[in-house]
């Protein structure tokens, strides 16, 4: 259970409400109802929410999930710096986006979804929380070998002659090693 | 799988009934002419909310459900998947719930633009003579919208406009907050959010009280509409045509909804009443590999062998419950579970537990179960040959240890007279404690001289080369290395077929039953095996299969 990151349920709400302001916005339009510039005026916004919203915001603490193909999405919003990373910014631009969409029926609820994110953005900036871009890890560079690999021991290492080495019967516990299998003298 | 087939073929049923219900339906004639489709588009998937808002209460009333179910839920793998599957589906159901609600909003905001345009007097004068009847007198109205206000003031105003604006909101809150992201990270925002529901099951029982979805009703003399849709000039004065009248649908949604909202207020008061029955440790033990042992006592509690409970530990969470299977025994006078460290909760609970001086009680515990009625048919074989694999092994704890403690009271219900297990997993890490436990059993059945009541095998699916390396070094050791268990361990899976024959050989004449807790793909093929290697001669030996228990 970690701490709550409110811009992760906002970006959440965000995207949704920029989902349904674009369908809001299609019907006025297909439909031709009266008032319908603040429909086509709703797809363009809609449109632009879910732009800004589709790349997901890396967690501060625990595993961020991309979405899938967000990538492009991420170095775009990126590009904005502070305007994107800030969510006083976005909060603030996400009730003023949604005030247009309140004139015409058919995008008020994308309106009014707008404005509860447009909330739950002003909760998470004002806990101090931002928005950073999901990048991928870069190639680990493996720490490069020491010098002396280089110079391998000319020699052996300084050991008995052979025939001193090998264990005598007589002799087992003075041996340098252990056998797993009983030693027995070569008869 | 049937099931959802049946769920959708209702869902079809009933969207295409009401569609052509209202398409088609005479005593919608006129309202059509204002409306045109979009009446069946808004009307077909309100049917379909009906039915669905109906079931989607019912997969999460997990104490009722219980109640109901006859089937076996015992080990992790299919406990999780019999919740699992409930969660599936209230999650279908409400995606469901999501899509309808969508298509009948569109279809609706279409009807409020038409009628609102009708009331203009934009359409052709057949549109404005219907909308210009009157709601008084001897005149019932079919133009809900009354004004030449705007459709937005309309919605506002009326029952039906406003309360499906507000449980809209609520649908999508809920939505956005279940998002598994959400769900999975912040479980207080998904389950305070999510009693939105709350909200939305008020406003649906009244979204239909102000019946503004019109039919025309029989007058005497009767008004063909065949007849007088062109004569709209001359209604009320000539004897063919009298003033069409109008009447709104009763509200049906909540005939569908209220039976599910009433469960579930039961479902929540019993929760809470088991949760706040006292709950004591007997005894807290820490395992090796850092498993908890947990041995807690609760009035009242009666448990049947492999069932699972839900813990809840304010401490750590006032909302989490976390489901556990039941390691004990139903003859012992406790309950117990063995938590390993698996999450967020269970880490920190085993943190917790640590720090507790020697004989202290640990955290308060809200328990709620137990669930899953156990099958008693484990112990009606004179020959049974039990599985487990991986976590599958957790409620042959249960299930052994009531085996022994039946025979040791010669408990007549007890009929089985050898035990075949098979423990199948990739290392024993986590499960010390049951390796603990077959010896301890091991060790009792020889001091009865029935060292042959139980036969184990142990098979490691994960072995290596260290694994063998360490065997062949330990060949002669007496006790196996992996668990310390006299019967020695196997590296590998099973030969099923080596198996069911050595079960044939030592049993010749009896009926043998095996139980599985693990993968559905095991399953399979231990029943091919059963097959197999039934005999069809009833003096023979037979293998039964267990398929719908664990």
């Amino acid at each position: 259970m970690g701490k709550i990151e409110w811009a992760m349920w906002a970006n959440e709400q965000a995207l949704a409400s920029g989902l349904i302001l674009l369908t809001g916005g299609i019907v006025g339009v297909a439909g031709q109802f009266r008032g319908w510039q603040f429909a086509a005026y709703g797809v363009a916004a809609g449109v632009f929410v879910c732009l800004l919203e589709y790349p997901r915001g890396k967690r501060s603490k625990g595993t961020s999930v991309e979405r899938t193909g967000q990538y492009c999405f991420t170095v775009c919003v990126k590009s904005f710096g502070p305007l994107t990373r800030n969510y006083y910014v976005r909060a603030f631009l996400h009730a003023a986006l949604c005030v247009p969409g309140g004139f015409m029926l058919a995008t008020v609820l994308g309106c009014v979804c707008l404005g509860i994110s447009s909330l739950i953005y002003l909760g998470a900036a004002i806990h101090g929380e931002q928005w950073m871009p999901i990048l991928p890890q870069k190639e680990q560079t493996r720490k490069p070998v020491g010098e002396s690999i280089k110079n391998p021991p000319q020699n052996p290492p300084p050991r008995p002659p052979a025939e001193l080495r090998r264990k005598r019967v007589e002799d087992l516990e003075g041996a340098a090693y252990v056998n797993p299998i009983a030693v027995t003298a070569n008869d | 799988r049937a099931a959802f087939v049946v769920w959708m073929g209702i869902n079809i049923f009933l969207f295409v009934w009401f569609y052509f219900f209202y398409d088609l339906g005479d005593q919608f004639f006129y309202t059509r002419h204002l409306l045109g489709s979009a009446l069946a588009w808004a009307r077909a998937p309100a049917a379909v909310l009906n039915f669905n808002c109906m079931l989607i209460l019912l997969p999460v009333c997990r104490n009722l459900l219980s109640l109901l179910r006859g089937s076996f839920m015992c080990c992790g793998r299919t406990m999780r998947k019999q919740l699992d599957k409930n969660l599936s589906f209230h999650k279908l159901v409400a995606y469901m719930i999501g899509l309808m609600t969508a298509v009948h909003m569109i279809a609706h905001l279409l009807n409020v633009e038409w009628y609102n345009n009708s009331r203009r007097g934009v359409y052709d004068g057949l549109s404005t003579a219907l909308s210009n009847l009157e709601d008084a007198g001897n005149t019932t109205y079919l133009n809900p919208i009354r004004s030449t206000d705007t459709p937005t003031y309309f919605v506002f105003t009326t029952i039906a406009g406003l309360t499906g604006v507000i449980i809209t909101l609520a649908l999508i809150l809920i939505i956005t907050s279940s998002m598994e992201v959400i769900r999975r990270s912040y479980f207080e925002v998904f389950w305070y959010t999510h009693h939105l529901f709350i909200i939305f099951f008020a406003g649906l029982v009244f979204h239909g009280a102000g019946r503004i979805v019109r039919s025309q009703q029989t007058t005497d003399p009767p008004h063909n509409f065949t007849f007088c849709k062109d004569r709209f000039e001359e209604w009320g004065r000539i004897p063919e045509c009298p003033v069409p009248q109008f009447a709104g649908g009763f509200p049906q949604t909540w005939m569908w909804v209220i039976g599910p909202m009433i469960l579930y207020v039961f479902e929540r008061l019993l929760r809470f009443i088991r949760y706040t029955q006292k709950v004591t440790y007997r005894k807290i033990v820490i395992r090796p590999s850092k498993v908890l042992e947990l041995q807690l006592v609760k009035s009242g509690f009666k448990m049947e062998v492999g069932q699972y409970v839900f813990l809840n530990c304010p401490a750590i969470s006032q909302l989490e419950w976390h489901p556990f299977t039941m390691t004990s025994a139903p003859e012992e006078d406790f309950f117990s579970v063995h938590i390993r460290s698996a999450g967020d909760w269970t880490q920190k609970l085993i943190n917790m537990v640590e720090e507790l001086p020697e004989g202290a009680q640990g955290p308060k515990m809200g328990v709620d179960g137990p669930f899953g009625t156990a099958s008693e048919d484990v112990f009606d074989y004179e020959v049974s040959m039990l599985v487990g694999a991986g976590i599958g092994v957790t409620p042959f704890a249960s299930i052994l240890k009531s085996i022994w403690y039946k025979f040791k009271d010669s408990n007549p219900k007890l009929r089985t007279r050898k035990i075949y297990f098979y423990w199948l997993c990739r290392e024993t890490h986590a499960f010390e404690w049951f390796a603990d436990l077959l010896q301890v059993l091991e060790r009792e059945m020889e001091e009865r001289g029935m060292g042959d009541f139980l036969t184990y095998k142990l098979y490691l699916t994960g072995w290596d080369q260290s694994h063998t390396a360490h065997v062949m070094v330990h060949f002669d050791a007496d006790t196996d290395v992996v668990t310390g268990l006299k019967q020695k361990t196997h590296y590998g899976r099973p030969n099923w077929d080596k198996e069911f024959e050595q079960v044939r050989k030592e049993n010749p004449t009896s009926v043998v039953g095996t139980f599985l807790c693990g993968p559905a793909a095991l399953a399979k093929v231990l029943e091919k095996k059963c097959a197999k290697y039934s005999d069809v001669d009833p003096r023979k030996t037979k293998f039964y299969f267990n398929k719908e228990n664990f």
